[in-house]
């Protein structure tokens, strides 16, 4: 094995990665920008917490018990009430979007409190009641989230309120908004990190298409260079590609507020992961180049293998079906997103059992795809 | 008896129903500069690929330097330079950094490296040119600079396939002067034209390929005064009855 061989040509790749727009901007631009899109649109800018607008139409006098519970509502953080005198004009700011709820409290709603204080374990006394909540349903993280928020405030209000010691009421609200008030960013960063990897795939494709069209992957078989320093030469360089990458969204999504309560082993480990789901995208990027007879087709084809990759296994897979879910096995990208969210949300060790098979099962099929990708590439095309 | 530095025995290439190489055999010698010329088609480029040990053989043999090309193709690529067809360069960095490419990939220590790389692209009129990307260059010099990178590493035997095809005269001419340079310092060069004037200025012997047979073997001197003809170019009219052409 030559050092020199394989230094030079790694030196050679990751010219072309800086200084052939196209690559640069597939490569690193891309998923910069797209993160730092996604990251801000999903609550990762700023203050990190989401606030939703809450019409309230509540005709009740004031200082009674509806006022306590908007109150309780308010002192969450996550809602703001706006108090709308008629539930007409509620409604046509529901419909322009200016609200993204708008909530009815009804007539009954201090009779109807009083006669639950009153005889708590004994339904047939109480005075039914209901508050209409009124959705955007244009709006899915609204839909999703208000309900339940008002839904748990609620409780806390009714059965807190017998309770003689207020501090357990502020102490549960507490709790409440800890839970709700994580950011969205959180959710998705670690899928980022997979993310922004699964685009060498596109870059390895075109990259040996091209060479192989413009003659450079003949001149380089007449050189004296062997097919394993050639081989190791491409895993190196993107290694290193997938390490900037993996560095560079890391810096932005902590930017954006996403700061894991981990250590410094937790952030190795995570690069470490990242280098070696590379391997696999170099494996099916030969797959690709084996497939295309030009470097445009090999854009195409990448998708074949970018697509499932970037929706069973990233974040984007999320908020999937049941049956994605499971599709979601099958591919490297499905684990490395689930070993990093085990790792910076879970809480979970570098040691515990589901990052070890998570980081085996990477380490695996990382290199079955690679040794697929070479032995292919090199049935037909000679490297 | 000159010693051989390039032997053929018999060898042939079968693509399906195509015979590419029909039981060639062949010596050059060290030193020699030996012009590979036929028609499109005719066989040279399947001839120089066998050679550089990029497409086996299908039967027959070929050694380089004394090493069976299909045995030891790695001794043999250590001592061969090869100037394919097409104009492959790396359009993303600079002809030096292309040539450095090549040199290293050939294991040249950073000194040697140095050294003929300025030499070398003072040669071919690219030193000024040098730190500019490859991109930017002319054919002309895109050409020039992929002859460089095939004998950066001072190979003892040069192929080049074709090397001055699309080249303007000064271009050309520069080239020309370059291979008789090689020649002096005691290199053995294998160059496969289409230009019937430069195998005659250039090559000691040339061999005439037509459908995968050396139909003439001799220098052009012989060649011409064998044929009774007045040139080289009539002697390839007269044994392949067909025109030479330029490759589009």
């Amino acid at each position: 094995m030559n050092f020199q061989r394989i230094l030079a040509l790694s030196k050679k790749d990751l010219k072309k990665t800086v200084r052939e727009p196209a690559v640069l901007f597939m490569i690193f631009l891309f998923p910069i920008i797209f993160v730092t899109a996604f990251g801000a649109s999903f609550g990762g800018a700023g203050s990190g917490q989401t606030i939703y607008n809450i019409g309230v139409v509540n005709d009740l006098p004031s200082g009674g018990s509806s006022q306590q519970f908007l109150s309780a509502l308010n002192e969450t953080k996550i809602l703001n009430l706006q108090t709308y005198v008629s539930n007409q004009t509620a409604q046509a700011d529901l419909s322009q979007g200016k609200v993204q709820a708008v909530m009815v409290i009804p007539s009954e709603f201090a009779q109807s409190l009083a006669s639950y204080q009153a005889s708590p374990n004994n339904p047939s006394q109480w005075v039914n009641s209901s508050i209409s909540l009124y959705l955007d349903k244009g709006s899915l993280v609204a839909t999703q989230a208000v309900p339940p928020i008002v839904q748990q405030v609620l409780a806390k209000f009714s059965s807190a309120s017998a309770q003689p010691v207020l501090s357990s009421l502020r102490l549960e609200t507490a709790s409440l908004v800890e839970v709700k008030t994580t950011p969205s960013l959180d959710f998705i960063a670690p899928g980022m990190f997979t993310f922004a990897s699964i685009f060498l795939i596109m870059l390895v494709g075109q990259s040996f298409a091209q060479d192989r069209e413009n003659g450079m992957m003949k001149r380089i078989r007449i050189s004296p260079t062997t097919p394993t320093e050639f081989m190791a030469s491409q895993v190196l360089s993107y290694m290193v590609i997938a390490l900037v990458q993996a560095a560079l969204v890391f810096i932005m999504v902590y930017a954006l507020g996403f700061k894991p309560n981990v250590g410094i082993p937790s952030y190795a480990f995570t690069f470490v992961l990242v280098m070696a789901f590379s391997l696999s995208n170099v494996g099916f990027g030969l797959i690709t180049a084996t497939i295309a007879k030009s470097p445009g087709a090999a854009t195409g084809i990448a998708f074949l293998f970018v697509i499932p990759q970037l929706f069973l296994g990233t974040f984007v897979g999320a908020s999937l079906s049941a049956g994605a879910k499971v599709a979601g096995q099958f591919v490297p990208s499905y684990y490395v997103t689930d070993a990093l969210t085990s790792l910076f949300l879970r809480g979970a060790a570098i040691t515990s059992t589901t990052i070890l098979i998570d980081f085996g099962v990477v380490s695996a099929s990382c290199i079955a795809i690679l040794a697929i990708g070479i032995t292919l590439y090199s049935k037909y095309f000679k490297i | 008896m000159i010693e051989s530095a390039i032997e053929l025995k018999h060898l042939e290439k079968q693509y399906r129903d195509v015979k590419a190489v029909d039981d060639l055999s062949l010596q050059v010698g060290k030193g020699e500069l030996f012009g590979l010329l036929g028609p499109n088609g005719a066989g040279k480029t399947t001839i120089i690929s066998i050679l550089c040990g990029l497409i086996k053989p299908s039967s027959g043999s070929a050694t380089v330097c004394g090493y069976d090309v299909q045995k030891e193709p790695t001794k043999v690529k250590e001592k061969i330079g090869v100037c394919i067809q097409e104009t492959a360069v790396y359009p993303f960095l600079t002809g030096a950094e292309n040539v450095d490419l090549f040199g290293n990939l050939n294991s040249m220590n950073n000194e040697t490296l140095k050294s003929r790389k300025n030499l070398l692209l003072d040669k071919m009129g690219l030193a000024e040119d040098a730190k500019r990307k490859a991109d930017k260059y002319s054919g002309g010099m895109k050409r020039r600079l992929s002859l460089i990178l095939a004998l950066i590493h001072d190979p003892e035997i040069a192929f080049l396939d074709e090397p001055t095809v699309a080249m303007d005269p000064q271009s050309r001419h520069a080239v020309w002067d370059f291979v008789k340079d090689l020649k002096t310092q005691g290199k053995t060069v294998v160059l496969t034209t289409h230009y019937m004037e430069e195998a005659q200025e250039l090559c000691d012997r040339v061999g005439i390929i037509d459908n995968g047979k050396l139909i003439a073997l001799g220098t052009p001197k012989e060649l011409i005064a064998k044929n009774g003809v007045g040139n080289l170019e009539e002697v390839f009219i007269k044994l392949t009855g067909k025109k030479m052409r330029e490759e589009l």
